[in-house]
């Protein structure tokens, strides 16, 4: 499945224009990362694309074909983890199988079975209040990925971890992805992780939110933490820094 | 000595205390403060009545009231099961009533809009006051006192339900809809359980508040239950058995409140976790 975005534009209510022209494309099996500051609509763009809200402008394409039912055929994950806290570990992470009508006993039992893999061994009757943040962050993911959508939405899944959880995080993550393949759009403002994570990323600046800038990433896969020691990456963080960092100066310099 | 124990005692240490023990221990310290002043309340409400020597009719002691409860105890029995099944099937259909509506009111934004002001303003309305009315609709029998109970009970439990389906976190809604939802399935799996604790702080307010509707609807017309025994008695200015009365009114209220607190720790667990 091959999703695209065509001069996506949206106009609140209020006046405030959150996004103008925002054209993107995720091919099949590809980790692309969206980076940008707070506040330049990436959240907006990640619910337009997950069907919660209509565009101002432009349309969102699957295979290329007009898709003006997305909601439910996108995976995504908001920022919170937003575990229900009357349900256990594993019945937060079955949601999206009972929903699709696989029967709760079954749901449970492949939630069950995916657990070792997201790092929640034996905390399959935990409430959410008994979880770490990192633990919850993989309820929440394996929540996502069991709903079973091709492609997936992450809102900054690892934005209010620590540094060294949020490390662990990502190599892990990657291990996950390399191993279904699912598409990833992964928002971000860690340009570090938008490097080490993906095969392509597009920048982002704000007010209204725009994509400024796309920069492959032709790093070697599989990746491992160590990758973020080599020359090759510090240079491709660069090339994503600079833009970012001019744009934070106008930004303040206009203030 | 168990083998666990035994480990423990030749490895220089010894369990201090079964788990138990120290459960009861802080239950002790919980519910200690709270008795001493209890006690301490009617040892000045005593030894006042002692030195004052308020006339009895007045301000009866409480070894007085004490007495009276013994000595009033089949007619206190027969008027407090009256009392407490009114309360009982008035609280129920409250309770029923007000969530159905409650959840049949938020399921649609309009016919909330519309409906939610008038329900808060009813609230406002005060039901004692048209007690003699509702006799007048239904009769004599147990009739209008339990639809009085069921209408003072009703509001907290109507409006603090609405309150808990409304407060259901918006985020967590559109993430279930993205997960194919349909609208009975947002209800059933988020709005409801997110609502309950809400649903169980209205059914406190409707358990005090139905002990009040009890005896008011008892006042406007009714020739048995306790509150008709509170009227009886003042009016013979058996001042004793009125307190003996209220005493046991009290104790209803208070063991209502506490049964509702009960069966909100069997329902939603999670609630008292998470505080």
């Amino acid at each position: 499945m091959r999703l695209e975005a065509v001069g996506l534009g949206k106009t609140f209510g209020d006046g405030v224009e959150a996004l103008r022209g925002v054209s993107l494309t995720l091919a099949e099996g590809e980790f692309v990362s969206l980076v940008g500051p707070s506040g330049c609509g990436k959240s907006t763009l990640l619910r337009i694309l997950a069907g919660l809200s209509e565009p101002s402008a432009g349309a969102v394409l699957i295979d290329g074909q007009p898709a003006p039912a997305l909601l439910g055929r996108i995976g995504y994950m908001p920022q919170r983890d937003l575990l229900m806290q009357w349900r256990t570990t594993v019945e937060n992470a079955a949601v999206g199988l009972e929903l699709a009508g696989v029967g709760r006993r079954e749901a449970r039992e492949r939630a069950r079975a995916q657990l070792p893999r997201f790092g929640l061994a034996g905390f399959e009757a935990s409430r959410p209040s008994a979880l770490s943040g990192g633990m919850r962050q993989r309820a929440a993911l394996l929540r996502t990925f069991l709903a079973g959508r091709d492609v997936l939405l992450l809102d900054e899944p690892f934005g209010s971890l620590d540094a060294l959880t949020r490390e662990a995080m990502r190599e892990w993550l990657l291990g996950v992805w390399e191993a279904d393949r699912k598409t990833i759009l992964l928002v971000t403002h860690d340009v570090e992780e938008a490097v080490f994570l993906s095969d392509r990323v597009y920048v982002m600046s704000g007010r209204p939110g725009g994509v400024r800038a796309e920069v492959q990433i032709a790093l070697p896969r599989p990746r491992a933490l160590e990758l973020t020691d080599a020359p090759a990456f510090a240079e491709l963080r660069a090339q994503l820094l600079g833009p970012l960092r001019a744009q934070a100066r106008a930004e303040l310099g206009a203030a | 000595m168990s083998a666990p124990r035994l480990a423990l005692a030749l490895g220089g240490r010894l369990e201090p205390r079964p788990r138990a023990a120290l459960h009861s221990r802080a239950a002790l310290a919980r519910v200690a403060p709270p008795l001493a002043f209890g006690v301490l309340v009617v040892a000045a409400w005593w030894g006042y009545v002692a030195i004052s020597g308020v006339s009895e009719s007045v301000l009866p002691s409480p070894g007085r009231v004490a007495r009276a409860l013994v000595r009033d105890r089949s007619v206190l029995v027969s008027g407090a099961w009256t009392t407490l099944s009114e309360i009982l099937i008035g609280y129920a259909i409250a309770a029923f009533v007000g969530v159905a509506i409650a959840a049949a009111v938020s399921s649609a934004r309009v016919l909330e809009r519309a409906v939610y002001p008038w329900l808060v303003a009813t609230q406002m309305v005060p039901i004692p006051a048209i007690a003699p009315v509702v006799i007048l609709w239904t009769g004599f029998d147990i009739r209008p006192r339990v639809i009085v109970i069921a209408l003072v009970s009703f509001f907290p439990v109507v409006v603090n339900t609405i309150d808990g389906l409304r407060a259901t976190d918006p985020e967590l809604v559109g993430l279930l809809r993205t997960l194919g939802a349909r609208r009975w399935e947002v209800f059933r799996i988020a709005r409801l359980p997110s609502a309950l604790p809400y649903v169980f702080s209205g059914l406190r307010v409707a358990a005090a508040f139905a002990v009040i509707g009890a005896v008011v609807a008892e006042w406007a017309g009714a020739s048995s239950g306790l509150g008709y025994l509170v009227l009886s008695y003042s009016s013979q200015t058996a001042t004793s058995d009125v307190f003996a009365a209220v005493v046991v009114l009290a104790v209803i209220g208070v063991a209502l409140f506490a049964l509702v607190g009960v069966g909100e720790r069997i329902a939603i667990p999670w609630w008292a976790l998470e505080e």
